[in-house]
């Protein structure tokens, strides 16, 4: 409501009944086109019972989509876990007082962000074939880890610096002139300040690792698109198939973005610590800090 | 090197079929995703919450899906090609647009939180301010709301574009021949992983850094003082 408010005054009888006319002719103007979606649909015959049925059988969850979930669910956790020890050491290390370091970091850290996941799963996939560094059942799930927690780490490393620069100066300032080293005032007094004012944002980056997992598609790792798909090559049913995958994927991502909110809310009611910073809604991947 | 010369003419063309595909793309998408800020931001709650449902279900589904749907649904179940099948280049033509409309579609999702929050970055004295001033609902866009607005949304609107450029790459699962497909090639073609890798990965700073640096500079130079 607070950009409505910036725009428009309260409405008097004239607007609103000039509202109610608009919000009619937009439910018009989206009642025709759902109603020719659903045409298309029922003419191609994608709602015919056949093609929903196999949803109601067991065999279809066993063999395609609980295996798919699992393949995203362990894809995204490792990498969100890799992706935060890596992440804060570099986040850390850009702010570090030594320049040598703190450069380092700042190029990993540009040029990972730079470079699109998929380029990285391709390359990750075939250096780990060519040197066969993990067995041949699970080299799309490397390559697909690694790629998610090259990008993830640096964009973590980002959110790491963003949440120390926001802390007030004085409490560095103070900590310094306590004679605390830098080591020891990032440790003990900076780090678990900023850590918990960025809870919220590393949870909606959670979700940008959930959809991520997905690019694997490409390099044949079994997650829940690539099932999706192969359910409908193996039962005729794309468009089903596919509506499924996406209901099921959006459900996962919802509850996670929920958390992130729930999590901000209550960090920004309670009085100790500095406030948090705002839970990005799902970013896409690649955006700017 | 030699490998890079062998193939050089192909890398221009994958990475100008990626330049296309953003461009087209960010063209759809900051159409699509303006009507739905419009939608967001009006005071009909009927258009609030469609624009709100849009930009949720889009942004919560991955962007491999809504491609691969474009193929597999739209093109091979419901013959939407976005082509004429008659021509001899329909194929790749219709993967092409597809995967542009695709791109658009999600894009614009963050096209429209990113002009939202633009708009929202304006503080509410000014419109008030407009307002007593006795500026009607035009003029006060036109003259205070919109230029302030525009102005907060460049950076975020400069990392949807570069976001949207390193997006393109995901077009390769439906065979449009941009970069990332040229690269499932030459690794599997040639011995030079590390080359082939480099090339790529340095294609895509070279697309992106100024990018970033452009739109950085751009919105601090007309960031509005507050």
């Amino acid at each position: 409501m607070s950009g409505a408010s910036v725009l428009f005054d309260a409405p008097g009888p004239r607007a609103r009944l000039r509202n109610i006319l608009l919000a009619l002719a937009t439910l018009a103007v989206f009642a025709v086109i759902f109603v020719w979606i659903l045409c298309k649909f029922i003419a191609a015959g994608q709602f015919d019972w056949a093609k929903w049925k196999p949803f109601l059988t067991g065999n279809l969850w066993t063999t395609y989509v609980l295996p798919g979930v699992q393949g995203t669910l362990t894809a995204a956790a490792v990498s969100i876990v890799l992706a935060l020890v890596l992440g804060c050491a570099l986040g850390i290390g850009r702010l570090s007082p030594v320049p040598a370091v703190s450069w380092a970091c700042a190029v990993f850290v540009e040029f990972f962000r730079a470079v699109p996941v998929l380029i990285m799963m391709l390359f990750s996939y075939a250096l780990f074939a060519q040197y066969d560094v993990f067995p041949s059942q699970h080299l799309a799930l490397a390559g697909v880890i690694t790629g998610l927690t090259l990008y993830n780490s640096a964009v973590i490393a980002e959110i790491v610096r963003t949440g120390v620069h926001a802390l007030p100066r004085g409490q560095a300032e103070a900590a310094s002139a306590l004679g605390l080293t830098w080591g020891q005032s990032m440790r003990s007094i900076q780090l678990p300040q900023a850590i918990t004012s960025m809870l919220p944002v590393l949870v909606s980056q959670m979700v940008v690792v959930l959809k991520d997992t997905a690019i694997g598609y490409q390099i044949t790792f079994v997650e829940m698109v690539r099932q999706g798909q192969s359910i409908g090559s193996a039962y005729g049913n794309y468009i089903p198939a596919l509506i499924v995958i996406a209901a099921l994927m959006i459900a996962l991502n919802f509850t996670l973005s929920w958390i992130a909110t729930r999590l901000e809310a209550r960090l920004r009611r309670s009085k100790k610590g500095p406030a948090p910073l705002a839970a990005r809604p799902v970013v896409q991947d690649g955006s700017a800090v | 090197m030699e490998i890079f010369s062998e193939y050089q003419d192909r890398i221009y063309a994958a990475f100008w079929i990626t330049i296309e595909l953003t461009v087209f793309a960010a063209i759809g998408a900051l159409v699509l995703g303006t009507v739905l800020a419009a939608m967001r931001l009006s005071p009909v709650p009927v258009m609030r919450w469609l624009g709100t449902t849009y930009v949720n279900v889009v942004r919560n589904t991955p962007l491999t899906l809504i491609l691969v749907f474009c193929s597999l649904g739209l093109a091979n179940t419901l013959h939407i090609t976005l082509t004429d099948p008659m021509s001899p280049t329909s194929i790749v033509d219709s993967n092409f647009r597809l995967a542009t409309l695709g791109l658009a579609v999600y894009t614009a999702a963050f096209v429209c939180e990113a002009i939202r929050s633009g708009v929202n970055t304006v503080p509410i004295g000014q419109a008030e301010a407009a307002r007593s001033l006795g500026l009607t609902f035009s003029q006060n866009l036109r003259i205070i709301l919109l230029p302030q607005a525009f102005r907060a949304v460049i950076i975020p609107l400069g990392s949807v574009l570069i976001a949207l450029t390193k997006n393109t790459t995901i077009a390769s699962a439906i065979g449009v021949a941009e970069a990332a497909l040229l690269m499932k090639e030459m690794v599997e073609n040639t011995s030079a992983l590390l080359l082939v890798g480099s090339i790529f990965a340095v294609g895509f700073v070279i697309l992106t850094l100024p990018m970033g640096l452009f739109f950085g500079w751009l919105g601090k130079r007309l960031a509005v003082l507050r």
